[in-house]
């Protein structure tokens, strides 16, 4: 086990390694930059030129990346070039409430796709089925950006039964502690904060879980009516189990082997998501600062930095779910 | 009584939009106490479904099942799948033929032995998981203790097909239905396990159905044998009878297919010709008709009935091989 976790560790640094440089490279070959973003198109040469050096933007490109790499493995990721604040206090600002959003999709997401897949399976052509077929097609098929403003419209707008924005109401006298606002409340013991970040939590939370959700419905079913045509499972029969263990012990676990797999690929699609997401409902978190950092001034350290705790996430997350896989089945475990 | 008597079993699958197709035809055969019966024949000719329908295994859907089922005094046909599910594993126990794809690969060893006595024994987890190690001992599994903890994967083919005789003799059943279980398993390993099932059979005094297309097996293991074709009964007899003196044309067929030592090396090896595809409905004359060396007029056009023979068994045949006059 130590063995495969640090081999897969060396390999995430090789990953990032790789991905610095191309993000590196492939921002510096975008059109436009941070000196004509901030300056605007009136700018004098002069002052553009002066920016230009302030910034050290007029050296040779790989003296450039010589420092960027050097500041990197120091964890240096230098200053956010729209506000001069540290790169790293920008992100650990917005970090906690897209992660508390992404959580919360996913509890959504497998907490109701693996039951409901199931159950689908166990019910195959029936209605229960052929509604779930149904509903979790339309769950794939519809953008995530148009059933957000469909929900807040609904929800938000007429019957005002769940607030339209933000990650908690104004005038909430919260005490932040570690940004995650449902934690915090906790924490705290100030309930109510906790309640009203959940409340918050709800919308948003549902709209970035419908794919996903989709995905693993689907995917559950498909896995359990394989299992369910094992010989394994006619064995099972013939011993006279009842169905209740057949199910739990037999055709559960086999059948958790794919979903499994799909919930750390869709946790890449939950980052892409969630930029979606929070635009719609206003919420301060990652998304929202990715999308600031490129069309507000090409922010080069944010979009870097950003950029690689996303492939950071995405790669701890398969590294989880690998190892889950070694959990479930004993035929990828190492010796 | 026999233990197990089958009364004109019949299952016909039926899916939307195709024909039905009737998979065994009024199969009729009985098994007593201790008794080992075969059920031999070719591929597609009915013999697993067969074993599938008297387990009440066939998917529920899709087929129809008819006939009797007679184990004891019920019939297994008419019980509700609960009461079935109570004898299964526990009165008929029942082998497969790939032992990889039959074993659970993520349960240990240890449990997918033990699940069965705590089901019908009622024993604890350690109770169950200490007699599974003596049932490994009992069916030749070396150092049953650490198989216990062992998955399926890490286990050789013999040992995982002891390990199913080991789950399907645990609640020591009075009927063993073995569907091939010698087909994926090399020849040797073929041996062992035959030798075993004979030893343990007659040392528990368990009934054995021996579903196979192996003619080997047969001669080795059975009492009776009944050799089907294309869902039906063609010739029952006792072993010595039907070996030294098959009277149905296919029985003879199928004993001349094995090829032999002593035959000339140059010579053709001896087949049946056609497939079992080419045959033509039981209603409508003998289906093995189109295939058959000594077909004559009147194996087409009617029923041909499976009649009693003198020497105790049955066959259906208007033109039987004649019978071999003692010298």
């Amino acid at each position: 086990m130590v063995r495969v976790v640090s081999r897969r560790l060396i390999q995430l640094f090789v990953t990032l390694i790789a991905l610095m440089t191309l993000v590196f490279f492939w921002l510096r070959s975008l059109p436009g930059g941070p000196v004509d973003a901030l300056l605007g198109e009136r700018a004098t040469p002069q002052t553009r030129e002066l920016l230009t050096r302030a910034l050290g933007y007029d050296q040779p490109i790989w003296v450039q990346y010589g420092r960027f790499l050097k500041n990197v493995v120091t964890g240096d990721f230098g200053n956010s070039i729209r506000t001069g604040e540290p790169v790293t206090d920008v992100i650990s600002r917005s970090f906690p409430a897209t992660i508390e959003l992404a959580v919360a999709a996913i509890i959504i997401a497998v907490g109701l796709g693996i039951p409901l897949g199931y159950l689908a399976a166990r019910y195959r052509g029936r209605l229960l089925d052929n509604a779930t077929i149904i509903v979790t097609l339309i769950g794939i098929s519809i953008p995530i950006f148009f059933l957000g403003y469909l929900l807040k419209d609904w929800l938000t707008q007429g019957i005002h039964f769940f607030p339209p924005s933000g990650r908690i109401s104004t005038g909430m006298d919260n005490t932040d502690v570690t940004g995650f606002f449902v934690l915090d409340g906790l924490l705290t013991r100030e309930f109510d904060a906790s309640a009203d970040a959940l409340w918050h939590l709800v919308l948003p939370a549902v709209t970035l879980a419908t794919i996903p959700l989709a995905i693993i419905v689907r995917i559950t079913r498909a896995s359990v009516l394989d299992v369910l045509d094992e010989d394994y499972i006619r064995t099972a029969d013939a011993k006279g189990l009842r169905n209740a263990t057949i199910r739990k012990r037999h055709v559960l676990r086999n059948a958790l082997l794919p979903v499994v797999t799909t919930i750390g690929l869709q946790t890449g699609a939950l980052l892409a998501g969630a930029v979606l997401t929070e635009k719609v409902y206003n919420w301060g978190g990652l998304g929202t600062l990715i999308t600031d950092s490129i069309s507000g001034g090409r922010d080069y350290p944010v979009l870097q930095a950003l950029i690689l705790l996303a492939a950071v996430v995405f790669i701890v997350v398969n590294l989880l779910v690998d190892l889950s896989y070694a959990i479930i089945d004993p035929r990828v475990r190492v010796q | 009584m026999p233990l197990l008597d089958v009364r004109e079993l019949s299952v016909v699958f039926q899916r939307k939009g195709t024909k039905p197709f009737t998979a065994v035809d009024r199969v009729s055969f009985a098994v007593e106490p201790g008794e080992t019966v075969g059920l031999v024949g070719e591929s597609g000719c009915g013999k697993s479904v067969t074993s599938l329908a008297i387990m009440g295994l066939l998917p529920r859907r899709g087929n129809k099942v008819t006939g009797e089922v007679r184990f004891e005094d019920t019939d297994l046909l008419k019980l509700r799948p609960q009461d079935l599910r109570d004898r299964r594993g526990r009165d008929i126990g029942m082998i497969f033929q790939d032992p990889l794809s039959s074993l659970n690969p993520v349960i240990p060893l240890g449990l997918q032995v033990a699940e069965v006595l705590e089901r019908h024994q009622g024993k604890t987890r350690q109770a169950a998981l200490r007699e599974a190690r003596g049932l490994l001992d009992a069916v030749g599994i070396p150092d049953p203790a650490r198989r216990l903890k062992e998955f399926p994967h890490q286990l050789s083919g013999g040992m995982r097909q002891r390990a199913l005789i080991a789950i399907a003799l645990a609640c020591k059943p009075r009927l063993l239905i073995a569907d091939e279980p010698t087909t994926a398993l090399d020849v040797t390993v073929q041996a062992q396990i035959l030798a075993l099932l004979k030893e343990l059979v007659d040392q528990s005094g368990t009934a054995l159905v021996m579903i196979t297309h192996d003619l080997g097996v047969v001669a080795g293991l059975c009492d009776t044998v009944n050799v089907l074709y294309a869902g039906r009964v063609v010739e029952r007899a006792g072993r010595h009878a039907l070996f030294g003196d098959p009277r149905h044309p296919y029985t003879h067929g199928l004993l001349q297919s094995v090829p032999r030592l002593d035959a000339d090396r140059g010579g053709r090896l001896h087949q049946i010709r056609g497939s079992v595809n080419d045959n033509i409905p039981w209603s409508e004359g003998c289906a093995f008709a189109p295939r058959c060396d000594r077909v004559v007029d009147d194996c087409i056009g009617e029923t041909v009935p499976l009649e009693p023979t003198s020497r105790g068994g049955a066959l259906r045949c208007t033109n039987p091989v004649p019978q071999e006059v003692p010298a």
